[in-house]
C-alpha cells in the first residue's frame, strides 16, 4: 500500500495540466502547439500512474483500496473521501487511458480554438477520474455534474451544425434527472447525517415506500445516463453533433457512469426497492436492445447508427446489473469496459473518414477497402468485437450477462439474444457499405489510408480488445471479491427485510 | 429608562456612518461638483470602516429601550450590506461620468440608504422597522432616477417609489392591526402576547399577512414582484447593481429577523405564505427569463429566482434554514457584484451595450471576461462544482429537513428551467459567431472586481467550510 495520495494525484494531476495551458500566451501557433503537447503529456502521465495502480491493487480484498479522507466541509458533513473497489478500479483506468487517445485523435481536427480544447478535456478528465473513484455522496454528485460543463462547450464550441441544439439537449435531459438525484441524497443525509458512502452503506435503514421513491430520484438520472430507453433521444443528438473526441468520451466513459451508479449507489443503498423496480429495468433494457437495434438499422449516418447500437449494448448492462447473480453483473460490468473500448474506437474509426470526407452519410461511401487495407482490417475488427465475436471483448461480456440473465429470466435471456442477430445484422450492414463494393466514388478515389499517428492510436485499443477476449481473467479476477460482496450484502439485506417481515 | 452609554456603544457602527455621510455631504456641499472623486472614495471606505466597526470589537444586545438590536445574525447581514453598498460605489464611476451625471450626491445617498437598511436590520420594534425601511426607501427612489436626463431612469425611479409606496402603506396597516391585537409595536411584546394568549389570532394573522406582503414587495418575491424587470432595466447599470444586493439582502434579514423572532409561535401560518411565495418566484424566475433579450433585465427576474431559493431556506423554520439563508446570500452577493461588473465592462466603441446578443463571440474577442461570465453563469445556474451549488445544497438540505419535500422538487425543477438561460448566456459567448467586438475592458474598478468575485467564486467552490462557519454562527444568534 502506497502512503502517497494516488488517488488525488491521478485526479488532479489533469487539472494542473489544464492550469498550464491557461497560462500559455504568444502567437497562435505555438499557443496551439504548447497546449496539445501540455494536454498529451499531462494524460500520458496520468495513465502511467493509473497503472500503477491496477498493480499496486489487492485482487483479494473487497473492500475498498487507496483510500483517502479528509474533512472538507465538517458543517455539513461532507467530507473528500476518495477510494476505490474491484468495480471502479478499471473505469478509472478506462478514463485515464481514452483521455490520452482523444487528444491525439484531435490533434489535427481540431484547428480553431485548440488551447480551450485541450483545458476543457483535462478538465473533463478530472471530473471523471474524480467521479469513479468517490466514496461520498455529495462529492460523487459533484463529480457527475461537473462533468456538465465540459461536455457542454465541447459539443457546443466544436460540434457539428445542429451542436447548439445537441448541447442544450445534453445539457437539460441531464441535469433534470440529477436534480432528482440531489434530493434523494439530501434525503439520505436527513436519514444518517453524512454523506459518507461507507457509513451510509452501514446505516441506511429506510422504510419500504422511502426506498422506492429514493430509488426512483436514482434512477432518474443514471437511466438518462446509460441512457435507457426512453430517456436516450439525447444521445444520437449528442453523438452525432460531438467532435470525435467528444463521441469517444461520451460513449466511451460517461454513459458508463450510469451503470456504475446503479451498481454503486441504487443496489446497495436500496436492495429491497431495487428488487422490487427490477422486472421494469429488465422490461426497459429489453425494449431498448430489441427497439434500437431496428431503429440502428435504417439509419443513414454513421455515428447515428453507432450511438443507437450504444443504447442496445448499454441494454445488456442494465440487465446485467439488476440479475444480481455473479455472472450477471460481472458480465455488465465486462461489458461496460468493453464497449467503452470497442465503441470509442467505432467513433474513432468513424472520424478518421469523417477528417478526409466531411461527411458521416452512410451513402457517401462505399468500396474504402480498395484504397484503404489498414482502416478495412481496423474497422472490421472493431466491427466484429462490437457484435460479439468470440475472442474479442465483446463475447465475454454478452455471454456472461446472458448466461447470469438465463439463470434469473429464461425470457429475457431469450429477448436479450435476439439483440446478437439484430446487432450483427447493422454492424455488418455499415460494414458492408461503407468498406466493400466497387468504388465508384470520384471524392473518394484520393482518400488516403491511415498515418502513423492512427495507428498509434487504435494499436493500444486493439491489443486490448484481444486481451480481454482471449484472457479475460486478467480484468474478472480483480472485481470478483467487490461484486461478490455487493451480491452477498444484497441478499443478506433482503433477507433480513424477509425476516422483518415475517416478524408480527 | 434611562438611555446608558450601553445603546451607544452598541449602535456606534451606525452612528459613525450617520456622521460620516453628514460631514461628507457638507464637505460636497461646499466644495461643489469637484469634490465627487473624494466624496465617493470616502463613502466607500466610510462603508468599509462601519464593517469593520461592527466586529471590532464585537457585542450584542439591545439598545435604545429595545428598539434595536444586534448579534451575530444582524452583524453578519450589516457586513454583506455593507460590503455589497461599498463595491456598488466603486463600481459606478466610470458609467456615471460617461452619463455626465457624476455627482456627489450618488455616494451619500447610497449611504444613506445603507444606514437605513442596518437600521432595518437591527430593528426590534416595528416602528424601527418601519423609520428604517422608509430611510431606505426615500433614498433608493431618488437613486433610481439618479440619471434625471434620461427617460427610462427618470420612469424606474417613478414606478418604484408608486409602488414602493403602496408596500409601505400595507406594512403601515399590517404594523397598526398588528398593535392593535398585540397592545404594543416591540418584538418582545408582540411575542409575549401571542405566547400567553392575550393576543386574538385571527387579527394578528391579518396583520401579519399585510407585513409579509410589504416585505416581500422589497424583497420582490412573486406575487410583489412586478416592479423589478422595469426598475432594473431602467435604472442606471450601477444602480441595478446595488438594487440587486443591499436592499434585498437587508429586506431578507428583516423578513427573517421578524417571522423567526416575535411571530415564531404563528409559524405554522406564516410557513405557508412563505412556502407559496417561495414556489411562485423560483417558477417565476425560472420561466419569464427564458426569452428576455436585455441582459439586466434577464438579472432582474434571475434575482426574483434566487429570492425563492432564499425563501424556501426562510420557510423551512429551522437553525440550518437560517445558516442556507446567510451562506446563499454571501454566494449570491458575490456572483451578483461579478456579474454586473461585467455587464459595466460592456462597451462597444465606448458605448454600453446590454443586450444578450452584444455578448456573442465574446469567448474569441475578449476570452477572460467570457471565462468570468462562464463562471457566474454556472454559479447562478447552481451547476458543481460552482459555489453557486453548495447555497442550493444547503437550501435543499435546509427543506428536506423541515419536510418541504413538493416545494424542493418543484425548487430543483424550476433551477433546471433556470439553468437555461443561464446557459444561453455561455452559449452566446462560446457558441455564437462574434459580432462587433466588445471594446478591451479599460483597467479599472470593474475588472478588478469581476476578477475577485470569479476568484472567491473558485475559492468558495473549492473550500466552502468558512463560509458555512461564518453562516452558523450567525444562524446560532437566533436561536439561543
Amino acid at each position: 500500500m502506497s502512503s502517497w495520495p494516488i488517488l488525488s494525484l491521478i485526479t488532479f494531476l489533469p487539472l494542473v495540466g489544464a492550469l498550464f495551458c491557461l497560462i500559455v500566451n504568444g502567437p497562435k501557433e505555438a499557443v496551439d502547439r504548447n497546449c496539445r503537447s501540455v494536454a498529451i503529456v499531462t494524460t500520458t502521465v496520468t495513465f502511467l500512474i493509473s497503472l500503477l495502480l491496477w498493480i499496486q491493487f489487492d485482487p483479494t480484498k473487497a473492500g475498498f483500496q487507496f483510500e483517502e479522507k479528509v474533512a472538507w466541509v465538517p458543517a455539513l458533513n461532507i467530507g473528500y473521501h476518495a477510494g476505490i473497489d474491484g468495480i471502479s478500479l478499471f473505469f478509472v483506468l478506462l478514463s485515464t487511458l481514452l483521455t490520452p487517445i482523444c487528444i491525439l485523435a484531435s490533434w489535427e481536427s481540431i484547428k480553431v480554438r485548440v488551447k480551450e480544447y485541450m483545458i476543457a478535456f483535462l478538465v473533463l478528465e478530472t471530473f471523471m477520474v474524480g467521479m469513479f473513484c468517490a466514496l461520498d455522496l455529495a462529492l460523487f454528485y459533484i463529480f457527475f455534474e461537473g462533468v456538465l460543463i465540459p461536455m457542454f462547450l465541447i459539443i457546443g464550441v466544436w460540434g457539428g451544425k445542429r451542436r447548439v441544439y445537441a448541447a442544450f439537449k445534453f445539457f437539460l435531459y441531464t441535469l433534470l434527472g440529477s436534480v432528482l438525484m440531489l434530493l434523494a441524497i439530501i434525503a439520505v443525509y436527513g436519514q444518517v447525517g453524512t454523506t459518507d458512502l461507507p457509513t451510509v452503506m452501514e446505516k441506511l435503514d429506510l422504510p419500504f415506500t422511502w426506498q422506492c421513491w429514493l430509488w426512483l430520484a436514482f434512477f432518474a438520472s443514471f437511466a438518462v445516463k446509460v441512457p435507457m430507453w426512453p430517456v436516450h433521444t439525447w444521445l444520437p443528438d449528442a453523438h452525432v453533433e460531438a467532435p470525435t473526441a467528444g463521441s469517444v468520451i461520451l460513449a466511451g466513459v460517461l454513459l458508463k457512469m450510469g451503470g456504475y451508479g446503479f451498481l454503486r449507489f441504487s443496489i446497495p443503498l436500496f436492495p429491497e426497492a431495487t428488487q422490487y423496480f427490477a422486472p421494469m429495468v429488465f422490461a426497459l433494457s429489453l425494449v431498448a436492445v430489441i427497439y434500437t437495434s431496428l431503429v440502428a438499422l435504417v439509419q443513414e449516418d454513421m455515428k447515428k447508427l453507432i450511438a443507437y447500437s450504444s443504447v442496445a449494448h448499454m441494454g445488456f448492462v442494465t440487465i446485467g446489473a439488476f440479475v444480481m447473480n455473479m455472472q450477471g453483473v460481472q458480465g455488465s460490468i465486462f461489458q461496460m469496459l468493453s464497449h467503452g473500448i470497442v465503441s470509442a474506437a467505432l467513433f474513432l474509426c468513424v472520424g478518421v473518414v469523417y477528417d478526409r470526407m466531411h461527411t458521416r452519410e452512410i451513402a457517401a461511401y462505399g468500396g474504402l477497402v480498395h484504397r484503404m487495407p489498414r482502416y478495412a482490417f481496423t474497422f472490421l475488427f472493431f466491427t466484429l468485437a462490437s457484435v460479439g465475436l468470440p475472442g474479442l471483448s465483446g463475447f465475454v461480456g454478452e455471454f456472461l450477462v446472458l448466461l447470469g440473465a438465463f439463470k434469473a429470466n429464461t425470457w429475457v435471456a431469450f429477448l436479450a439474444a435476439t439483440s446478437l442477430i439484430l446487432g450483427a445484422a447493422y454492424a455488418l450492414w455499415l460494414y458492408r457499405k461503407i468498406v466493400f463494393g466497387e468504388l465508384t466514388k470520384d471524392s473518394l478515389k484520393g482518400i488516403l489510408d491511415m498515418n502513423g499517428r492512427e495507428i498509434a492510436i487504435f494499436l493500444p485499443l486493439v491489443l486490448l480488445t484481444i486481451w480481454m477476449g482471449v484472457y479475460p481473467n486478467s480484468f474478472l479476477d480483480p472485481m470478483a471479491p467487490a461484486v461478490d460482496k455487493l451480491i452477498g450484502d444484497y441478499q443478506a439485506a433482503l433477507k433480513l427485510a424477509r425476516t422483518a417481515a415475517l416478524v408480527p | 429608562m434611562i438611555v446608558g452609554l450601553e445603546s451607544w456603544t452598541l449602535a456606534r457602527p451606525e452612528i459613525f456612518l450617520a456622521a460620516a455621510t453628514a460631514l461628507l455631504l457638507i464637505y460636497g456641499v461646499v466644495r461643489g461638483e469637484i469634490a465627487t472623486p473624494f466624496v465617493s472614495v470616502a463613502t466607500s471606505v466610510a462603508l468599509l470602516v462601519t464593517a469593520a466597526l461592527l466586529f471590532l470589537p464585537y457585542r450584542e444586545g439591545t439598545a435604545f429601550s429595545s428598539l434595536f438590536i444586534v448579534d451575530r445574525l444582524t452583524a453578519t447581514m450589516k457586513v454583506m450590506v455593507l460590503v455589497g453598498s461599498a463595491v456598488a460605489i466603486l463600481m459606478s464611476r466610470a458609467y456615471f461620468e460617461q452619463a455626465k451625471a457624476w455627482r456627489f450626491e450618488y455616494p451619500i445617498l447610497v449611504a444613506l440608504a445603507t444606514l437605513g437598511m442596518m437600521l432595518m436590520i437591527s430593528a426590534n420594534d416595528l416602528m424601527a422597522l418601519y423609520v428604517g425601511l422608509e430611510l431606505q426607501s426615500l433614498a433608493l427612489y431618488v437613486i433610481a432616477a439618479f440619471q434625471r436626463d434620461s427617460v427610462r431612469s427618470t420612469e424606474a425611479g417613478v414606478k418604484y417609489f408608486v409602488l414602493g409606496s403602496v408596500a409601505s402603506g400595507m406594512l403601515l396597516f399590517g404594523s397598526s392591526l398588528i398593535y392593535g391585537f398585540c397592545g404594543g409595536t416591540a418584538f418582545v411584546q408582540i411575542s409575549g402576547a401571542l405566547a400567553d394568549g392575550r393576543a386574538t389570532e385571527i387579527g394578528v394573522i391579518i396583520g401579519l399577512v399585510f407585513v409579509v406582503a410589504g416585505l416581500a414587495f422589497k424583497v420582490s418575491a412573486v406575487p410583489f414582484h412586478m416592479w423589478t424587470p422595469d426598475v432594473y432595466e431602467g435604472a442606471p447599470t450601477p444602480v441595478t447593481a446595488l438594487f440587486a444586493v443591499a436592499p434585498k439582502i437587508a429586506a431578507l434579514s428583516l423578513l427573517v429577523s421578524v417571522l423567526m423572532g416575535p411571530f415564531k409561535p404563528l409559524f405554522a401560518q406564516w410557513q405557508q405564505i412563505i412556502v407559496v411565495a417561495s414556489v411562485l418566484s423560483m417558477a417565476l424566475g425560472a420561466f419569464a427569463a427564458l426569452r428576455q433579450q436585455n441582459i439586466k433585465r434577464l438579472m432582474a427576474y434571475s434575482s426574483i429566482g434566487n429570492v425563492g431559493y432564499i425563501l424556501l431556506g426562510v420557510a423551512s423554520g429551522t437553525e440550518i434554514g437560517i445558516q442556507a439563508v446567510v451562506f446563499y446570500l454571501a454566494i449570491y452577493l458575490v456572483m451578483t457584484l461579478g456579474v454586473f461588473a461585467t455587464i459595466l465592462m460592456m462597451k462597444r466603441r465606448n458605448i454600453m451595450v446590454e443586450q444578450v446578443s452584444d455578448l456573442a463571440g465574446l469567448a474569441r474577442s475578449q476570452p477572460m471576461m467570457a471565462l468570468g461570465m462562464l463562471i457566474f453563469m454556472f454559479s447562478l445556474a447552481g451547476i458543481p462544482p460552482l459555489a453557486g451549488f453548495w447555497g442550493k445544497l444547503y437550501i435543499f438540505m435546509a427543506a428536506v429537513e423541515a419536510k418541504l419535500f413538493i416545494p424542493a422538487v418543484l425548487g430543483v425543477l424550476a433551477s433546471v428551467v433556470a439553468s437555461y438561460y443561464y446557459l444561453r448566456i455561455v452559449k452566446v459567448m462560446y457558441f455564437d459567431e462574434p459580432a462587433e467586438a466588445i471594446d478591451r475592458p479599460a483597467f479599472g474598478v470593474n475588472r478588478v472586481v469581476a476578477l475577485v468575485a470569479a476568484f472567491l467564486i473558485a475559492i468558495f467552490s473549492l473550500v466552502p467550510q468558512p463560509l458555512s462557519l461564518i453562516a452558523e454562527a450567525a444562524a446560532k444568534g437566533l436561536f439561543q
